[in-house]
């Protein structure tokens, strides 16, 4: 992390920490109380440092007694990721359940339609061999595309630019993890009669990273405004295990390792901080470029992609649309 | 290149304006700014020039200029097929 990006982060985004905890609690109790009129939160750990802050919060606001945890891999998330949610449903002292999602997403098709998708861009794809995509364009001013990465048994790499049949159908079928994961945790809230956290935090919010019906789905969002930055602070002001305080964003949705970085924002999570901060502050390209140390067109080129992104994905936001209004 | 230009607006006003009226789309409008496509509108747009045209675009070709509206498309399918 350059100097710049450090100072201004520190500078900005930092917060008071206990008063936003204290807050978020705050806000969580008087949600259940006023609005969603359940017993307690469910919250799917993933191991990342998104829900395992999530779940500290839920804890803080309700105690550890009313929040339930899910874990719930699959052929292609890491050990790694389970390991951290065992260690942080632990930490917490959460009742949790593992739920090896595989078996369902194999029957439903996702992993076939994926492979079928791949298998149309690159032939020679088959068993033991890896896959991931990779976003390219928007910060360097073209529109953005997406690039297929495979790997062989043997480790060698090939990377192809996607049709966009090919990439819709990868994405789709990879959704279904999301949204299998989606149907777990509604499953659990109903029959406890709690509510569903969700996890995204301000970034993910704001650029629409995130499968409707999937991830997306949640009657809470406790860090939707909170910039990454200011998550990984809170985790480290909770005290969260340290396995998962300095853990590296990933998707954990595809085959090869993938930063979010390269599936989504182009931008690491702490120059993107930096970028949606200082978009949102109206901070001119001059004042970006100096914080990124990158030219002030590429700063341009960063600000139209955070725009593009916006609209892109402002129908995942969107309630479903009613031709007449309808009054409740 | 009429025919061309017949086929870009057909597709664009039939598949993301749903409507037979001309006058919807001109041929400077800009897709992006407009609202009218967004990014992966124009990856659609990438893809009919590729069936319809046999135009492939490269990676550093798909930059707004080349492919944003009608006219930019246009020039754009111009310069790749002298380049032929």
């Amino acid at each position: 992390m350059s100097n710049r990006v450090d100072n201004l982060l520190a500078n900005y985004v930092k917060l008071d920490y206990q008063a936003e905890i204290d807050k978020i609690s705050s806000r969580i109790r008087a949600m259940l109380r006023e609005s969603l009129h359940r017993r307690g939160l469910v919250v799917a750990i993933s191991g990342g440092i998104d829900s395992s802050v999530c779940a500290a919060l839920a804890v803080s606001a309700i105690g550890a007694k009313r929040v339930y945890g899910i874990l719930m891999p699959e052929t292609d998330s890491s050990s790694d990721s389970l390991h951290r949610g065992q260690a942080l449903a632990n930490h917490l002292g959460i009742n949790y359940t593992i739920q090896d999602i595989a078996p369902t997403l194999e029957a439903i098709g996702c992993y076939k339609w994926r492979d079928d998708a791949i298998k149309s861009a690159v032939p020679e794809y088959g068993e033991g061999w890896k896959n991931k995509i990779i976003i390219d364009g928007g910060t360097k001013g073209k529109i953005n595309h997406f690039n297929l990465v495979v790997e062989d048994p043997k480790g060698n790499r090939q990377t192809k630019r996607l049709s966009l049949s090919n990439y819709l159908t990868i994405v789709a079928a990879t959704n279904f993890k999301q949204r299998v994961r989606k149907n777990m945790d509604y499953f659990h809230a109903d029959r406890l009669n709690y509510a569903v956290v969700g996890t995204p935090n301000r970034v993910e919010y704001d650029q629409g990273f995130f499968v409707k019906g999937g991830d997306g789905l949640a009657d809470i969002k406790p860090i939707a405004h909170l910039y990454k930055t200011q998550v990984y602070d809170l985790a480290r002001f909770m005290n969260l295990p340290e396995e998962i305080c300095s853990a590296t964003p990933t998707t954990d949705t595809y085959s090869l390792s993938q930063g979010q970085d390269e599936f989504y924002f182009s931008l690491p999570y702490n120059k993107m901080d930096v970028a949606l901060w200082c978009y949102n502050n109206s901070k001119d390209v001059g004042t970006l470029a100096h914080a990124l140390s990158v030219s002030e067109e590429q700063a341009q080129f960063i600000y139209k992609d955070i725009e593009t992104k916006r609209k892109t994905t402002k129908y995942l936001h969107l309630q479903s649309l009613l031709i007449d209004q309808v009054d409740l | 290149m009429e025919n061309k230009r017949s086929v870009l607006r057909k597709f664009i006003l039939e598949n993301y304006l749903y409507t037979e009226d001309e006058s919807a789309l001109k041929d400077d409008d800009s897709f992006l700014d407009s609202g009218i496509l967004d990014s992966m509108g124009i990856l659609e747009v990438i893809d009919l020039l590729n069936e319809a045209f046999s135009i492939e675009v490269e990676d550093d070709e798909m930059i707004p200029d080349n492919l944003d509206s009608i006219n930019d498309l246009l020039a754009f399918i111009k310069k790749k097929s002298l380049a032929k």
